[in-house]
């Protein structure tokens, strides 16, 4: 519940940043450079004079917006090749796992920024790095799903009337793996958002002067110590929001599977 | 046994070859032109043309992926184009500190994640529980970088308790090479003075690489105890009137311990991947640091090499935990 909520806060939040915004997240104004929290600047502002709380709301845009981005992207291709090597069996299913288990080989983040570095650091190819490694663990959970599905009575009946297999895997198979998936899904948002942030704090991903969490964390290291602010909002910001998916995804997964709740 | 480990090498062989074709077609992405990264924007046609020849670049891509696989089964995995070796030489140089880093983040993980996991379930919806899953959530949720940064800041340079970042002082003399981890051999060949040091640099490093998986060893040692001692023969055990702790050590803890095990492998997986960030706060010189600067200057050899050993760590690594879970529990068979 709590997840629940912190969640819906940082989506309110993010929503309507350009409405609570105090300032421009990027306007400048050097004479104001390092202030501490105060009412003008409620977190302070960094070493050019940005107001680091608009900037923390437009980081909370970012961040949800690649999670959801790369959730979609993997969960996509993912939920794509599951089913059907789930369904296909035999030689597909044969050479769709081998694919997968490549990826499964590779450390993501080294794999990330291998990617990232090809592409071009960006916020966008840091998004499409993060996806390619993690589409794999949907393709594992989905052909498990279906390779479970696949023999039961319903979907036996429906092969015996002559549904055809897209309709089968489209109205039959597809509806009955939502469900973990979903699970999977909010676990994946939280890890999605720490590894871009990583991305682009050892400068693969968004550049500065983009509001993005990590590069705020990047640009405030020298002074953590002295102006703590610079850091300890952005970090406190990825902290509650990956640990919001943590829980949602706890949450759902105790209700989907009553089983597992400890 | 023999059967299962050589299909499993022959399992990753076959990886391995997946993942050769994909890191060498990343490399053709690359939007600049390798011999001009080598040479320089300022050299000359006719040098570039002679880089190109000699490194195989001006023949058609299936033909030079045909070579570069031909070199990487003679164990040639190329030449960096900013250290300008081998790139196997600068793996070998470099593999040992990260090595030495995991290793000390996982004993930090063991120690801390098991105890307090055990722990947090014996006394489940506790104060004590509460604390210890409060502590694994934050584990799971804090970036990394910032626990580093923040380590750094505090113990370094305002309170001064522990070194700064790098594997030693830097007026100290390295130990005599012998695994290339600093702490071994310094133990090996007497070198009290560099073992000292060398251990008080790894603490920061390794508790910021160790807090993650220590997290998610406590919540899976929580919750695998929580199951086994809820278990008939547990309650027999306690009917019998066997003393708590007995039951706990003795009874419950060996058969919670099989899927930790697993957890242990995926973690070690997790920890390369976090190794490339701590690496980079610390400035230690591993395979985490090595990749970073590699890809920072587009030199694709070198990037190659990195991600083909990596992908080798994680699927041997596994194996490795399969055999453990059929030394724990026989009846488990391996297929």
């Amino acid at each position: 519940m709590a997840g629940l909520v912190l969640l819906v806060l940082f989506v309110l939040l993010a929503l309507l940043a350009p409405v609570l915004s105090p300032y421009d997240p990027l306007a400048q104004s050097i004479p104001e450079s390092l202030s501490p929290p105060s009412i003008t600047h409620p977190l302070g502002t960094d070493k050019l004079g940005r107001d680091m709380f608009s900037r923390m709301l437009y980081g909370a845009r970012i961040s949800l917006t690649v999670g959801l981005a790369v959730v979609a992207l993997a969960g996509g291709l993912g939920t794509f090749v599951g089913l059907l090597a789930g369904y296909l069996g035999r030689w597909a299913d044969e050479l769709l796992m081998r694919v997968t288990d490549i990826f499964f080989a590779f450390p993501s983040l080294i794999l990330a920024m291998a990617i990232a570095g090809a592409l071009g650091p960006s916020l966008r190819n840091a998004l499409i790095a993060v996806a390619v490694v993690s589409w794999p663990i949907y393709a594992r959970l989905i052909r498990g799903q279906v390779l479970a599905l696949r023999e039961r009575e319903f979907i036996q009946a429906a092969r015996s009337i002559g549904v055809s297999n897209r309709q089968i895997i489209l109205r039959h198979l597809l509806p009955n793996t939502l469900a973990p998936l979903l699970v999977q899904a909010s676990f994946d948002m939280g890890t999605t958002i720490l590894s871009v942030a990583g991305l682009s704090f050892i400068g693969f991903g968004a550049q500065p002067p983009t509001p993005e969490w990590g590069v705020m964390i990047s640009e405030g290291r020298n002074y953590i110590t002295t102006q703590w602010w610079l850091t300890g909002g952005p970090a406190i910001g990825i902290l509650l929001l990956v640990a919001a998916f943590n829980l949602v995804g706890d949450g759902l997964r105790d209700i989907l599977d009553p089983q597992l709740r400890r | 046994m023999t059967r299962f480990i050589f299909r499993r090498i022959l399992g990753l062989l076959l990886v391995l070859l997946g993942v050769s074709v994909f890191t060498f077609s990343l490399a053709q992405l690359v939007p600049v032109d390798p011999a001009v990264v080598a040479l320089g924007q300022n050299a000359r046609e006719e040098q570039i043309a002679a880089y190109r020849a000699e490194l195989g670049l001006d023949r058609p891509v299936v033909e030079q992926y045909f070579i570069y696989l031909r070199r990487l089964l003679q164990g040639d995995l190329g030449n960096s184009i900013r250290t300008r070796r081998a790139v196997a030489a600068d793996l070998l140089d470099f593999l040992p500190a990260t090595i030495e880093l995991s290793l000390a983040a996982l004993l930090v993980s063991l120690l801390l994640g098991i105890p307090l996991g055990i722990l947090a379930s014996t006394q489940r919806n506790g104060l004590l529980d509460a604390l210890a899953r409060l502590f694994a959530l934050v584990g799971g949720s804090l970036p990394i970088f910032y626990l580093g940064l923040l380590g750094l800041g505090l113990f370094y340079r305002q309170l001064r308790w522990l070194p700064g970042p790098g594997r030693l002082d830097t007026t100290m003399p390295p130990p005599t090479q012998i695994t290339g981890m600093f702490t071994v051999d310094a133990v090996l060949t007497s070198n009290w003075p560099v073992l000292q040091n060398s251990l008080a640099h790894l603490v920061l490093p390794a508790l910021t690489l160790g807090y993650y998986s220590t997290a998610v060893l406590l919540r899976m040692t929580r919750s695998a105890m929580l199951e086994v001692l809820s278990q008939d023969y547990v309650r027999t055990a306690r009917a019998k009137g066997l003393r708590e702790r007995w039951v706990v050590l003795r009874h419950a803890l060996k058969n919670g311990m099989l899927p930790v095990l697993t957890t242990v492998g995926v973690t070690f997986g997790s920890l390369l991947s976090g190794a490339v960030l701590t690496e980079t706060i610390f400035n230690w010189p591993g395979l985490g640091r090595y990749a970073t600067t590699s890809v920072t200057s587009l030199d694709f050899p070198a990037v190659m090499g990195v991600t083909l050993v990596a992908a080798i760590v994680y699927p041997t690594v596994n194996m490795l935990v399969d055999l453990g879970y059929h030394l724990l529990d026989p009846r488990i068979k391996l297929d």
